[in-house]
């Protein structure tokens, strides 16, 4: 068996009383895709963010192309951030630099990145993600679909070995939904390995190697999208998400 | 030692507490003189004629950009004197310091009017009503209520600078405690203590001020 | 022209000018660095610090630059602390605009969203990285305003050196006056000098906001 690229082991996080995960674990093949789904609050964000250790986690571990990773070593975890990137649901992009600097900003600070080498690289993600024309467009000055590709085209400018996506498009207006999965579907082909977090189930079902369902801050399902929504099998998966079809045809 | 400091302090407390009278009568001089004038100029500057405006302009630019020490000596010794005005000490202090409020309230509400919806302008006027009717019914009413968390601080500035009475010889806290002091030679015991004083009453004030504030707050209405 | 404004009251002025100059200028940066030390600590700094500098600012936001002048130069020599008049005043302007100052760059970091430190970290900034690059120039340009004004506020109140017996403009005008008792003229020549101070400052503050500023940032 092949060493997995990223492997969660039993990772718990308590906030005060409220235990939000419960020994998830989660091992990420080599340019797979998974998708994390469930109801809100179940966790899917808050897990996310321990794979990038921006939530701390009680107990578990996570290790990178098989090896620990020390995470009270600084250094360590500031090189380990490096090769996981992260999408956020609302952006994030820095207010006060424009796009081409979005991008530029921590090859230049954190790989120590010369300007100029830095500014190329930047201007050929943004190419990546269609926005070789906005690069001097502040924050401010983007729509919702562009800022989030701006960030996309941030994350990958730091050569990432593993994407982390948070809901990546349940910010933006529906017309600007488009985009944004069309980009991230190019980076299912070049091979990219990502988990995302979306209530997208087209596009999960067309492109996910596997689907992870999760509700109470648990793993209960996961699986090949074959085998959790094929058509007649009865598992939690496929009831929740013919639930979240009545829900968005009873909107209508 | 400390006793002693005490027995200073308890002689000169009442003395220096009649000054706080004085003081306030100063601060509320100013703030009312402030908002007598301040009003009119921001209405002048809002909808008057350039010239009117012009004028406010100047106004506003001048005490907003001249220490009050300088208008305090200004008006005491040149001004009010060359227009064969005999005014006092206290006078003068709640004069220059009210013409300087004047300005900084008249920017206040300028800025308050300007931040109304036009559509309420427009709704207003749809109403039949007149340009007074609209000023005096509809834009001034939410524009002072606007204005109310910036009145409490400028209430803070105007108290702390009523210290500057000192200087043409009022007999406000700080001047008292002047006096006190230069008979005594217990500057920083009396000094820390007027500071006290003048921390409290900026306090209380604030309070009050808070208080006015949400007795008159509108349901669901931000500014 | 009158000798009384080109034989006194100018040449006087000019002096005073001066004098005041080298009040404003080191009073009007070390605020200015007193003020992101002070605010910073209170935002970032362990809670017993927070305290501290949250007290101090309050403390000297609420007593009278004037009271606070008259305990450093008249009132610490009670405990044996002497300073020069100028010393005194530069202190004093000092440890009152810093808590001005501090209360601008504490709302500056307030109003920074959460999120961007956390995409900072997620790129594998380190702390001091997010700090320096990320969220100290935004804060910047957020307090840029209030501090500015503040530095307006001191050139105007550096005036009250005078009261200390630090003779710069107003002093020097004081002087004057009294001794010609042309007191008008020379409180309203004096006034001049200092909207100049004032109209110089306000155009280049407002010129470095302008270079800084950033389309649709710091605009909600």
């Amino acid at each position: 068996m092949t060493v997995p690229i990223l492997f969660a082991r039993d990772i718990c996080v308590t906030i005060g009383s409220n235990e939000i995960l419960k020994n998830v674990s989660l091992s990420l093949p080599k340019g797979s895709l998974k998708v994390l789904i469930g109801p809100s609050g179940a966790g899917k964000s808050t897990f996310l963010q321990t794979l990038n250790h921006l939530i701390p986690h009680d107990s578990g571990c996570l290790e990178l192309n098989g090896k620990e990773i020390n995470l009270n070593n600084k250094r360590e975890l500031y090189a380990y951030r490096q090769q996981v990137g992260m999408i956020f649901q609302d952006f994030n992009l820095f207010d006060h630099l424009n796009a081409l600097d979005n991008v530029a900003i921590a090859l230049r600070k954190v790989k120590g990145v010369e300007r100029q080498t830095a500014h190329n690289r930047a201007m050929q993600e943004l190419k990546r993600v269609g926005l070789e024309d906005k690069a001097t467009l502040y924050p401010a000055e983007l729509s919702g679909g562009q800022k989030q590709r701006v960030a996309i085209a941030r994350a990958l400018a730091m050569d990432p070995t593993v994407l982390l996506l948070d809901e990546p498009t349940s910010a933006l207006d529906p017309e600007l939904i488009g985009e944004v999965l069309a980009v991230i579907r190019d980076l299912t082909r070049d091979g990219l390995t990502m988990v995302m977090a979306t209530h997208q189930m087209d596009f999960a079902r067309a492109l996910a190697h596997e689907i992870v369902f999760m509700q109470d801050g648990e793993i209960i399902e996961q699986g090949s999208p074959e085998e959790l929504l094929q058509e007649g099998t009865s598992s939690r998966t496929r009831d929740f998400c013919a639930r979240l079809v009545t829900a968005i045809d009873d909107k209508r | 030692m400390i006793l002693e400091k005490l027995i200073v302090i308890s002689d000169a407390l009442p003395y220096i507490l009649q000054g706080a009278g004085i003081t306030l009568i100063i601060v509320a001089g100013a703030m009312v003189l402030g908002l007598c004038l301040g009003v009119p100029f921001a209405l002048g500057q809002v909808y008057g004629p350039p010239l009117i405006r012009g004028a406010i302009g100047l106004y506003v630019w001048f005490f907003r950009g001249v220490p009050i020490l300088i208008l305090m000596f200004l008006f005491y010794f040149g001004i009010f004197d060359l227009l064969g005005l005999n005014l006092s000490p206290l006078t003068t202090t709640a004069l220059v310091l009210g013409m300087t409020s004047a300005a900084y309230q008249s920017q206040l509400f300028r800025g308050a009017i300007q931040s109304l919806p036009q559509g309420q302008l427009k709704a207003a006027k749809a109403l039949g009503m007149s340009r007074w009717q609209t000023v005096s019914s509809i834009v001034l009413p939410q524009a002072l209520r606007m204005s109310i968390p910036a009145w409490s601080n400028e209430y803070s500035i105007i108290l702390k600078d009523s210290a500057l009475a000192y200087v043409v010889g009022a007999l406000d806290m700080f001047t008292r405690t002047h006096f006190v002091a230069s008979r005594t030679y217990e500057h920083l015991t009396l000094f820390m203590l007027v500071g006290a004083l003048y921390f409290f009453i900026t306090v209380i004030g604030v309070y009050f001020l808070a208080r006015l504030e949400k007795k008159l707050r509108i349901p669901g209405y931000t500014a | 022209m009158d000798p009384f404004y080109t034989n006194e009251l100018i040449p006087a002025l000019n002096r005073g000018l001066v004098m005041s100059t080298m009040l404003i200028i080191p009073s009007a940066f070390f605020g200015l660095l007193g003020g992101i030390l002070v605010g910073t600590f209170r935002v970032f700094g362990p809670k017993p610090i927070q305290r501290l500098f949250n007290a101090y600012t309050a403390i000297f936001r609420g007593v009278p630059l004037m009271v606070q002048l008259f305990i450093l130069y008249y009132g610490l020599p009670n405990i044996g602390i002497y300073f020069e008049a100028y010393t005194a005043a530069v202190i004093g302007f000092i440890l009152c605009s810093s808590a001005y100052n501090s209360e601008y760059i504490r709302g500056a970091l307030l109003a920074i969203k959460s999120g961007q430190l956390q995409a900072a970290s997620a790129l594998g900034m380190s702390k001091t990285q997010a700090l320096v690059w990320i969220i100290i120039p935004q804060a910047f340009r957020r307090a840029l305003p209030g501090c500015g004004n503040e530095m307006i506020y001191l050139i105007k109140y550096s005036s009250l050196a005078y009261i200390v017996s630090c003779i710069e403009l107003t002093g020097e005008a004081r002087a004057i006056a009294a001794q010609s008792f042309r007191f008008t003229e020379a409180f309203t020549v004096v006034a001049c000098y200092y909207l100049l101070l004032v109209s110089i400052a306000t155009y280049l503050l407002k010129k470095v906001e302008k270079r800084l500023a950033i389309p649709g940032f710091g605009t909600k």
